[in-house]
């Protein structure tokens, strides 16, 4: 069975992602580590890919720091085994990767070997609801999870689509563009959450965040959850360049995770009840 | 061969001549399809729409063969090219793209699809080069239609190619050198692929071949499949009846479709020419209908070269380790033979096709013409359409260099 839905169990849940494997293997076991204990509900596991379309610099430079580390998927499954956390994990990663690993082609050998390992669940950046039907099964006969992104311009057959697919929770994108951390968590939200307001799973927020006080204006915008990569990423990023060690790093993360998942706290508090959805 | 309808060369069958083996996971007998991120789904809708609407219209098509015509210099000769055919031994005829304004059948898609940015209001044209020839002809449509013009080169490309990176600056365009991953052609493309995630409001992603995710691979193949009509009604005034063969050389596949399309209910054999590289069966190759898998590249589904295989090929136009989706189809369902040419065979013909007619035929080109050569020695054809579809002037450099070194 798949355990997101216990990450949304108890209030908001904090969804922070991070590339595995960056910079190197050891290091990046530690930093999971450190965002269970800095109170991660879920974790979004980045399986690099080479071509990652979908993101901005700050998580195409992790990609490239992780590759080079020689992270396969093979190495990212024997991470995964070897990863001491108890929460809910999904892997995020580019349909190539899943559709090519293994003896047949197509996704079911990859959901196997991920479900084997504790993975409950994807996000496929690249992969559309109209072309996710053998993931969709694959999932489906392992009792996984399949999240998928909606953009500010997701509407009408589209979103309907992705309705129809869509399990664990859906990935909300908070603005246009790729992913990075920016100042400004565009009002588009608000207005995505409205059109989601009757999806029965539910809502993470993600692109951009990257402070405490971010996470609580969207908790208290209406999103079940929050999803922080670049913000993290960066942690990573400014570590390995300063040569700092892992510990410090780790540190760091645990001590920047615990401001995020204290903000969306604080948002529940902040809410206000929403005169179209009462 | 298929069970198409006869495609309607009106130029309003768009519905109608994608594929009727298409199912739902793609557009061309299960390739093809539209494998992006969801923020990139809206454009490529609205440009889904655009073409259904703008391109298909009387007007737009009357401004799109007038400036073919006046500016670029259509329809290009089906050339006889009588030392070649005696020299190889079948009658070869050659659809000089070459002459094309710009040096390459590059042109046909960039007007078009410039013409369509346009129309919908957009701003800035990006796009992925590898030759640097679709990089040139979109820097000129950029200049002609005044569009903010950004081209992405693997720095590979740039160096090998660095006539055409000066050319396109000349013309206004930012070059971009992408210098991660193998520097080359498919590394252009995602960053290209990347700048249209960001840009999506104001820019059009000039694709530059029959690949990428629907629309683009159908529209390339709209404004490219102009080279085949031409050649079909060419051959037939000279000679008064259909080739047995077309031959083309195959990157993404944009000069290949673009001469196939007009022929394909037709009782005319395709024939493509891979980038082989250091042969199909090295680990040096471009040729993944030749040797490859089904996979997902791009944001297609298709033939993609097998991971243990470095990308290569001497022509940067062909050095790509996917394939636009129809080509997979055609392979898939035995209507065209692709075959691996290889770097020595490409510039075996280069070689030839400049000493006996006096054209030097770009790199990519004359993996076409090698094919045209094993076939005329099978003795099969002997009829032979190659589309010639670039000039070889940017090929020089990298062209004395080899030969010197091998006359060494
Ligand atoms: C002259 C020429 N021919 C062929 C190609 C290959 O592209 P395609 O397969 O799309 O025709 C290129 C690409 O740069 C080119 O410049």
């Amino acid at each position: 069975m798949s355990r997101v839905p216990e990450a949304f169990e108890d209030g908001p849940a904090f969804i922070p992602y991070l590339a595995v494997g960056d910079p190197d293997y050891e290091s990046s076991l530690e930093y999971v580590e450190a965002l269970e204990r800095g109170g991660a509900d879920l974790i979004e596991l980045g399986l690099p890919f080479s071509e990652p379309i979908a993101e901005g610099p700050t998580i195409q430079s992790a990609v490239v720091r992780s590759l080079e580390g020689g992270m396969t998927p093979t190495r990212f499954f024997e991470f995964v085994e070897e990863l001491d956390v108890d929460v809910p994990l999904v892997c995020m990663t580019y349909y190539n990767l899943i559709y090519q690993y293994g003896d047949e082609p197509g996704p079911r050998p990859f959901v196997e070997k991920a479900a084997e390992v504790g993975i409950d669940g994807f996000v496929v950046p690249d992969l559309p609801a109209e072309e996710a039907g053998p993931l969709r099964e694959a999932c489906d006969e392992f009792d996984r999870d399949l999240v998928f992104i909606v953009a500010p311009t997701t509407r009408g057959e589209r979103l309907e689509r992705i309705m129809d697919q869509v399990s664990g929770y859906v990935y909300v994108q908070a603005r246009l563009g790729v992913t990075g951390a920016q100042e400004d968590v565009s009002d588009q939200t608000g207005q995505s959450l409205d059109r989601l307001a009757q999806w029965d799973v539910p809502k993470a927020v993600g692109f951009g965040i990257k402070t405490g006080e971010h996470a609580a204006n969207i908790v208290a915008g209406g999103a079940d959850g929050i999803i922080v990569g670049s913000a993290l990423v960066d942690i990573v990023a400014e570590g390995h360049e300063n040569g700092d060690s892992a510990a410090e790093v780790a540190d760091r993360l645990e001590t920047k995770a615990r401001e995020l998942k204290d903000g969306a706290l604080r948002g529940v508090e902040q809410r206000v009840p929403h005169p179209e959805r009462q | 061969m298929s069970d198409h309808e006869p495609s309607d060369r009106s130029g309003n069958a768009v519905e109608s001549s994608k594929s009727d083996e298409s199912d739902d996971s793609g557009d061309f007998g299960g390739f093809g399809g539209r494998y992006v991120p969801e923020v990139m789904e809206e454009p490529l809708d609205q440009l889904t729409e655009a073409f259904e609407t703008i391109v298909q219209t009387p007007e737009f098509h009357a401004e799109f063969r007038e400036i073919l015509e006046q500016y670029a210099g259509r329809p290009t000769p089906l050339y006889y090219a009588a030392n070649l055919s005696e020299e190889y031994g079948a009658d070869i005829f050659l659809k000089r793209e070459d002459l094309l304004h710009g040096g390459a059948h590059k042109m046909n898609n960039a007007v078009g699809q410039a013409l369509l940015a346009k129309k919908a209001g957009k701003e800035r044209l990006i796009a992925e080069t590898g030759a640097g020839q679709h990089g040139t002809a979109t820097a000129m449509v950029g200049a002609l239609f005044d569009l903010d013009t950004e081209i992405y080169m693997g720095k590979k490309d740039a160096n090998r190619q660095r006539m055409n990176v000066f050319r396109m600056r000349l013309m206004g365009a930012e070059v971009n050198e992408v210098t991660r991953g193998g520097k080359g052609l498919a590394d252009a493309v995602d960053a290209a692929l990347e700048d249209f995630a960001h840009n999506v409001e104001d820019t059009h992603y000039l694709v530059g071949s029959a690949v990428g995710p629907d629309p683009f691979p159908w529209m390339v193949r709209e404004f490219q499949s102009v080279i085949g009509e031409e050649a079909r009604k060419q051959i037939r005034e000279q000679t008064g009846s259909l080739p047995d063969a077309a031959v083309a050389c195959v990157g993404g596949g944009s000069n290949a479709i673009g001469l196939f399309h007009a022929f394909r209910d037709d009782d005319v054999a395709f024939y493509g020419g891979e980038g082989g590289g250091e042969g199909a069966d090295s680990k040096r190759h471009a040729a993944p209908l030749t040797k490859g898998r089904d996979d997902v590249i791009h944001g297609m589904r298709t033939r993609v070269i097998d991971d243990d295989v470095e990308v290569h090929s001497v022509s940067a136009g062909l050095d790509y380790p996917g394939v636009g989706p129809e080509h997979a189809m055609f392979r898939a369902i035995g209507r065209c033979e692709y075959r691996g040419i290889t770097d020595d065979e490409a510039l075996e013909a280069f070689r030839t096709l400049s000493e006996t007619e006096g054209i030097i035929p770009a790199l990519e080109s004359s993996h076409g013409l090698a094919l045209a050569k094993q076939l005329a020695e099978e003795g099969e054809h002997e009829t032979i359409v190659v589309n010639l579809s670039g000039r070889g002037d940017k090929d020089m450099e990298q062209a004395a260099e080899l030969f010197f070194l091998q006359s060494e």
